[in-house]
């Protein structure tokens, strides 16, 4: 399987050293943060004018979480252009030439993204947490109420998920352009409009994105039908398609 | 040492390489070399298991590409595409393909002085020029110190100190016992640095011979002559039986001469000679001869066998040797109507 570690580090040397990978995940931070706080002392300023049956439902950590909406999209540039990139500059052959084994190339990348966007997505969720707790006033939560801190990791978990489907979107189209208009109308649009539409939404609910909300929630969501771990392992399997399609794509084609 | 095995590789519609089959000799520059589109880069990219074989097989010392140890220690290869990440420094560039075939990270600085860049190592690729990315790709090539290299189309865009260089440097490999197979669309440009030719026109093997032998059949030496006593030497010559042909510019050309015995019979005859200097037909235009064939029989006539006219295309190396002798040169054995040469983009 070639030598993995080796890979590994070479795979780690080039997503440190371009400029890109520290631009998108700053932004995934600043803007999952930014948003989460807006959107939690707006929150806080309209409860008065919130509807009881919104006030029921109402699910403090989530809220805080808004901003992953938006943030998501940088992860996503993050990871399709970890592969996107060696495509459109050519330097794809030059990497398959130093690591003919493609499968060891699939697995360090995705080592990769995983070990670098999920201490990012931790730190990430937990800032926006504490963050939007605290501008969400009396109505905010602390982190050892019930469920809250499995809702935080999942978020974290989430936001780690996405990426990883991104990279193996990313491997199956090559093209960075592709994968992006590909991935940011899905997320940004298409699965939150599907997943409103009557009899589209029983499909729409086992969307990457919705079965990822599923996990970053405390108080469950009544028009889903499953639960945060259901959500995890959806969430899973979505990675695993995409990762394999990927592979499947890579092996086979000329490079 | 390369073997390529009955390689064949279509891109569609595209026959890009047809059963292309020839060895790559050890130690010296073996030019590979055929018109734009003949299949060389497509070639460079099976050896590199970059692209799949259609059919057939390469081995590099007896071993699948795939299946060689950090592969960058057995061969480095500059393809023709610029393969950098423009934001990527020199530095970094060498650095990660170091370190995925554990190449200790001193190598780096040491290949930077041997291409000249050691100056701009931290500088973004992608500002380079034309010759400094073709210098980048040769260092990731040298990195790590492999036995056999690869070099498509190198000196493409370069200015002329360029040129000169990377001439040198493939000469300086080869004689550190290195194995260099380079190619090319120009003749003239192996004539300078190749020990070693295969052709290729339309992806089938067209000659594997050395350069010498190239030569020796396909460029027809002849001797020019310049005397102050024209008539005396014309009449010597013909009475020894060797014919001449007269110059635009004054003077006469010896066809076949051999210079020793034009200057023995002008002394013989006390004539005396203001030049006698032996002349070689353009290599290029052999190589034109040779390839623009192929291309129309390969675009003109699918089926050449049917209609008995188009002669059938060598099937390796032996055979194709063997049929150039026998028929006294490749421009006798490939020689039909006047090729219309595909044009080269
Ligand atoms: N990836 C590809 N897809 C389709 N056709 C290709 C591809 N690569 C090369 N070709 C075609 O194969 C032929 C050989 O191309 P190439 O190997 O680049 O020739 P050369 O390097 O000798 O100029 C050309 O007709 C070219 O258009
Ligand atoms: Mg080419």
């Amino acid at each position: 399987m070639g030598d993995f570690s080796a890979v590994l580090f070479s795979e780690w040397t080039k997503v440190r050293t371009v400029r890109s990978t520290w631009i998108t995940l700053l932004v995934a931070f600043v803007v999952t943060v930014g948003l989460g706080a807006v959107i939690s002392a707006v929150t806080n300023s309209q409860w008065n004018s919130m509807s009881d049956r919104d006030r029921l439902t109402f699910d403090a950590t989530s809220t805080s979480f808004s901003g992953i909406y938006l943030g998501q999209l940088a992860v996503i540039v993050f990871a399709v252009l970890v592969v996107g990139n060696e495509y459109s500059s050519g330097m794809i052959r030059a990497t398959l030439a130093a690591v003919p084994q493609r499968i060891t190339l699939l697995l360090a990348k995705t080592v990769v993204v995983l070990v670098l966007v999920l201490p990012v997505a931790l730190v990430t969720c937990f800032v926006t947490f504490f963050l939007g707790q605290a501008l969400l006033g009396d109505h905010g939560t602390s982190i050892g109420s019930t469920h809250v801190l499995r809702a935080v990791v999942g978020a974290a978990l989430y936001m780690t998920f996405i990426a990883l489907l991104s990279l193996g979107v990313g491997f199956m189209l090559r093209k960075p352009v592709l994968s992006l208009g590909l991935l940011m109308p899905f997320f940004f649009l298409i699965s939150p409009i599907l997943s409103n539409v009557p009899k589209v939404k029983t499909v729409a609910h086992y969307f990457p994105d919705i079965a990822g909300t599923q996990m970053a929630r405390v108080v469950g969501d009544n028009s889903v039908p499953y639960g945060p771990t259901a959500g995890l392992f959806i969430c899973l399997a979505w990675v695993a398609a995409c990762l394999v399609g990927g592979y499947a794509l890579l092996k086979r084609r000329d490079a | 040492m390369i073997e390529v095995h009955q390689l064949t590789k279509r891109y569609g519609s595209t026959l890009a390489v047809d059963g292309l089959s020839f060895q790559v000799p050890r130690g010296v520059v073996t030019g590979f070399l055929g018109p734009n589109g003949a299949g060389k880069s497509t070639t460079m990219r099976m050896m590199l298991d970059l692209d799949r074989p259609t059919s057939g097989s390469v081995t590099i010392d007896g071993r699948a590409y795939h299946q060689l140890h950090q592969p960058l220690k057995h061969i480095g290869a500059l393809l023709e595409a610029k393969a950098v990440h423009p934001g990527r420094t020199a530095y970094n560039h060498l650095l990660w393909l170091a370190r995925s075939n554990r190449i200790p990270a001193g190598r780096v600085d040491e290949v930077l002085g041997l291409v000249g860049l050691r100056e701009v190592a931290k500088r973004k690729s992608g500002g380079f020029s034309l010759g400094m990315g073709q210098r980048l790709g040769i260092a990731a090539a040298l990195l790590g110190d492999p036995k056999i290299l690869m070099f498509d189309e190198p000196v493409n865009g370069l200015d002329p100190e360029g040129i000169l260089w990377v001439r040198n440097l493939m000469k300086s490999l080869a004689q550190e016992g290195r194995t260099v197979f380079v190619s090319s669309h120009l003749m003239s440009e192996m004539a300078l640095t190749a020990d070693h030719l295969v052709v290729i026109g339309q992806g089938r093997l067209l000659a594997n011979l050395s350069m010498n032998d190239f030569i020796d059949q396909n460029s027809h030496g002849f001797v020019r002559v310049r005397t102050p006593q024209p008539e005396a030497l014309l009449d010597a010559l013909a009475m020894a039986r060797i014919s001449t042909r007269p110059l635009a510019e004054g003077g006469f050309e010896v066809i076949d001469g051999n210079p020793a015995q034009i200057g023995d019979l002008a002394r013989d005859h006390g004539i005396s000679l203001h030049e006698l200097s032996p002349q070689r037909a353009s290599l290029e235009e052999a190589f034109m001869q040779m390839t623009a064939d192929s291309v129309e029989y390969r675009t003109g006539d699918i089926h050449p066998s049917a209609d008995g006219t188009a002669p059938p295309p060598p099937e390796d190396a032996g055979v194709a040797r063997t049929g150039a002798a026998d028929s006294g040169g490749w421009g006798a054995q490939w020689n039909r109507t006047s090729g219309k040469r595909r044009k080269e983009s």
